[in-house]
């Protein structure tokens, strides 16, 4: 049973239902394509609040600065937005994905 | 996403249903489809697919761009019995992604020594149990071919939808099972769906090749059902 309550504790869709609940504006970034050695698998999710708290993952850490800030805006316009992150990209050489991947992830507002 | 549907979502991720949730990446709308939903055409297909792989993905129906993240709770595997191969099976199995728990009456061996990590429940299975009904998701290896310990969780097991349910002993073992079962009820096609001799027939030898060849078993039902099927 505490196995269950602690995955509750880290699940990022758990988590992103809590803050929904409290009343926090959250947007969810998931991993929807990847090509080449990608970090997180597809379906892997990342959590962010309006102040840019964060939970989850979608690169094992080289590229969620750029989803994080992303996710202002999209929190702020409710509009979904496709981020594309691979290593022939200037972006994504900037976030630095030296990962040698390429992932897409999609971004949205939840509600 | 809908917050309904982010509920909905963790609802069944909560109460061990398989879901996918579909998002139409042209214009953001999202639903929920539990295992089991008619779904029609290809996005039905699609569907149908990722249940069965376990596998996410992005598909391009008419035109159209959907992302279908599907959501399978992670299988379980039930041990009956404490016994030496439960030591080395049980914390392989936690290693390749089981929750695993190991269930036995006998107090002398489910002690928590020899089982350091584990959820061990020192109780007839039939108890032990209760509160863990085994689901479609749910593997059960009965290896302590003590039939007054073994035959209530294998009963059980194969009048649920258990992926995998292998039963440890011999042949001349097996067939008195087999008699037994039978009495209780338990049909021939039930029956059929026991592995045993348990374990995939690679001449294991020591307790722990034996949780090798049973845990390979176990992985082979889960992931390629069609085409595993007992011994």
């Amino acid at each position: 049973m505490t196995g269950i309550a602690a995955e509750e504790q880290i699940d990022p869709l758990m988590v992103a239902e809590r803050w929904m609940l409290e009343g926090r504006e959250v947007a969810i970034a998931t991993v929807v394509a990847t090509w080449g050695s990608a970090p997180r698998p597809v379906g892997s999710h990342l959590v962010i609040d309006e102040e840019g708290n964060f939970h989850g993952s979608v690169s094992g850490g080289c590229v969620e600065g750029e989803v994080i800030s992303e996710a202002a805006g999209v929190i702020a316009d409710g509009q979904p937005k496709m981020l594309e992150f691979g290593v022939a990209d200037e972006t994504a050489w900037r976030v630095g994905l030296s990962c040698g991947g390429k992932i897409e992830v999609y971004l949205e507002r939840v509600g | 996403m809908d917050p309904h549907l982010l509920k909905k979502l963790n609802a069944a991720r909560r109460a061990r249903q398989a879901a996918v949730m579909i998002t139409d990446l042209e214009d953001g709308r999202d639903r929920v489809v539990m295992k089991g939903d008619p779904l029609a055409g290809t996005l039905g297909e699609a569907v149908a697919s990722v249940f069965a792989s376990g596998k996410s993905g992005a598909v391009e129906i008419e035109g159209s761009r959907f992302f279908l993240n599907v959501h399978v709770p992670s299988p379980r595997m039930t041990i009956i019995g404490a016994v030496h191969i439960s030591q080395v099976l049980a914390p392989m199995a936690q290693m390749t992604g089981f929750d695993v728990r190991v269930v036995d009456p006998r107090t002398a061996f489910a002690t928590p020594e020899r089982f350091d990590g584990v959820d061990l429940v020192a109780d007839w299975p039939e108890d032990a149990l209760k509160d863990r009904p085994v689901d479609a998701f749910t593997a059960v290896v009965a290896v302590t071919h003590d039939p007054k310990i073994d035959d209530w969780p294998l009963i059980s097991a194969l009048k649920s939808n258990a992926f995998y349910v292998g039963a440890l002993g011999s042949r001349k073992t097996h067939a008195r099972r087999v008699e037994r079962l039978t009495l209780q009820g338990v049909s021939e096609s039930e029956i059929g769906r026991i592995a045993a001799p348990i374990g995939l027939d690679i001449g294991a030898q020591s307790p722990a090749e034996i949780a090798v060849a049973i845990l390979a078993q176990v992985i082979g039902a889960l992931r390629r059902p069609a085409g595993t099927g007992k011994g």
